[in-house]
């Protein structure tokens, strides 16, 4: 599902924390968002998703203008993992992954079997089958992280926005997250910290102070004097002995 | 099976469950008592009111059940179910585990309006204790609600703290405007009169209350369980509600005016009656977990059959005298609760 940023702009009390964003990810890209801390990826991913209305500009979510769109509506198409998600209810790990078929159930259509099975194959994908009983309380970041992931694929969305997914997961997880999300066929914008993890995205958007300051092919948006500039480092490409694909390399300027 | 069907199924099965288990209560509320009734009587009592059966009953017998220990059961069940899925409700939509019915200020405003008239004189003598409480709680509800919205609540990310908090301020206000009423004007008698009703007093129940709190009771309930899906949606807060198609703006209004209404209501007529609506939805939460489909009828009915209990108790405790009922809930309920929240603990490991 295609989604469309037309120059967002976003401020509250008088602080404006986005600018001017315009940019469109097509049906089964998988686009990365980095920036320093306070460039406004998540407010970004808030705006993307409906969850906030923007102070100018528009989101239009194939073709259509979100803001037209139902809350429900939305997230039928939309699935939004928001970081440090937390509760003190004492829910199952299944539960939690069960919320996530909320948009496509009512009064006049209860549970069935067909959503039974979207949210077995979700626990499936995230490696999450045998945690299902466990109590929320009892798991650990990680595993509540691919949990959170878990709820937002049972939506079934098009449109999957995941904010920071890797925080908290140890190195195997974060890989298998990521080639998860790659391999997945619905259109995802993922924001990351780590830079080089983004270069295996489709493409990447950089952000820096709210504004969009570069898009395109990975190695292009995040060449090194685009991330030294805007990350207030020192960057440049590095490859190891075995490895083909070259990597940055960072270091304090 | 149609979607329907599945649902009228579910319903009928929830009754066939839970109407057995009410009846008994409330068949106890109205056999225990100074003076014990045989259930035959009761039953009695019932087909010759209810279907004109004629049978002989001791005129004396059959008004001490029907005119006033049924309609005190019914009002009973009614208000306990009510506050207790009240409590329920608000506790999941506020995420705030000392969530109660009396967390928007009712309690307090309607405290403020039964002394206003009894005390103060508001009205002449005109107004009954009832309608003075019931006004005073929805002004207080109407003071924590615009409070709460001049504050930013609706849409903000707070929304629920400040909700709480204007509570907070809304409850301290009009508890402050009662202590100031009392202090001014009351005599020792009336502020032991208006003590007693601020713990719950269901001596002065009869019919009309059964016919208002009972039908009250059952609206509320529907609209709440009709938002059983919503509320689970909010387990993660609201933003996380909305991301799963909640409107949560609706949501919050349409059940935060449900259940201030209701209990608005059942404050006039019975008190302020404490721990039920704090306590009973966390009982019921540890016996079937946080899922709000099966949370809502257990509360209410646990709700139900509490207050029922508690006020037999505080009919038969000592001998000659009548205790509020709110003194038994919070004597019976907090050692209890505190079993609970023990046992719980330990098979959470």
């Amino acid at each position: 599902m295609k989604i469309e940023a037309r120059s967002l702009s976003f401020s509250v009390r008088g602080k404006t924390l986005l600018q001017d964003v315009s940019l469109a990810v097509q049906p089964g890209e998988t686009l990365a968002l980095v920036g320093p801390n306070g460039s406004g990826k998540s407010t970004l991913m808030r705006l993307l998703s409906g969850l906030a209305k923007p102070s100018q500009g528009d989101v239009l979510l194939a073709d259509q203008p979100l803001a037209r769109l139902t809350r429900r509506e939305i997230a039928q198409r939309i699935a939004i993992v928001e970081q440090q998600a937390d509760t003190a209810e004492r829910i199952t790990a299944r539960s939690v992954v069960e919320l996530g078929r909320t948009p496509w159930l009512s009064a006049l259509k209860p549970w069935s079997g067909e959503d039974t099975q979207h949210v077995d194959k979700a626990l499936r994908t995230v490696e999450m089958e045998e945690f299902a009983p466990r109590e929320w309380s009892t798991l650990s970041g990680g595993e509540r992280q691919r949990l959170h992931i878990a709820r937002a694929l049972a939506q079934r969305p098009g449109l999957l926005l995941l904010d920071e997914p890797t925080n908290h997961l140890d190195i195997h997880h974060q890989l298998s997250i990521l080639n998860c999300i790659r391999n997945l066929k619905v259109t995802t914008v993922v924001a990351l910290h780590d830079l080089n993890q983004a270069l295996t995205c489709d493409r990447v958007a950089v952000l820096s102070h709210g504004r969009l300051v570069a898009l395109g092919a990975p190695a292009q948006a995040l060449a090194p004097e685009t991330v030294s500039e805007f990350f207030g480092i020192k960057a440049r490409w590095a490859r190891d002995a075995a490895g083909d694909a070259p990597f940055l390399s960072f270091q304090l300027a | 099976m149609s979607a329907a069907a599945a649902l009228a199924w579910q319903g009928a099965r929830g009754a066939c469950l839970a109407l057995p288990v009410l009846a008994a209560a409330v068949l106890a509320g109205t056999m225990i008592g100074e003076t014990s009734l045989a259930p035959d009587l009761v039953l009695s009592v019932l087909a010759n009111k209810l279907a004109g059966a004629g049978l002989p009953v001791d005129p004396v017998d059959q008004g001490i059940i029907w005119s006033y220990r049924l309609p005190r059961a019914l009002v009973a069940g009614a208000c306990g179910a009510a506050l207790a899925v009240a409590g329920v409700v608000l506790q999941a939509l506020l995420r705030n585990a000392l969530a109660d019915p009396y967390i928007l200020g009712i309690s307090a405003g309607a405290s403020t309006g039964a002394v206003a008239v009894t005390i103060a004189g508001l009205g002449g003598g005109a107004l009954s204790l009832s309608f003075g409480a019931f006004n005073g709680a929805l002004l207080a509800f109407g003071f924590v609600a615009i409070l709460a919205r001049a504050a930013g609540a609706g849409g903000s990310r707070a929304a629920a703290a400040q909700i709480v908090l204007a509570g907070i301020a809304g409850s301290q206000l009009f508890n402050a405007l009662t202590a100031f009423i009392i202090a001014k004007s009351a005599n020792a008698d009336q502020a032991r009169g208006i003590m007693f009703w601020l713990m719950g007093n269901l001596s002065g129940v009869r019919w009309p209350d059964v016919w208002l709190a009972v039908p009250l009771a059952i609206a509320g309930w529907m609209i709440c369980r009709f938002h059983a899906r919503a509320l689970d949606a909010f387990t993660f807060g609201s933003d996380s509600a909305a991301s799963l198609g909640i409107p949560v703006r609706r949501v919050q209004l349409v059940l935060i005016f449900a259940t201030a209404l209701t209990t608005a209501v059942m404050v006039s007529i019975v008190g302020s009656i404490g721990f039920v609506g704090l306590v009973i939805p966390h009982a019921a939460r540890f016996l079937v977990g946080p899922g709000h489909r099966r949370l809502m009828p257990v509360a209410a009915l646990t709700g139900a059959v509490f207050l029922i209990a508690a006020d037999i108790v505080s009919r038969i405790i000592i001998p000659g005298q009548v205790l509020p009922i709110g003194v038994v809930t919070a004597l019976i309920g907090a050692p209890s609760f505190a079993v609970i929240l023990v046992r719980g603990q330990r098979t959470a490991r």
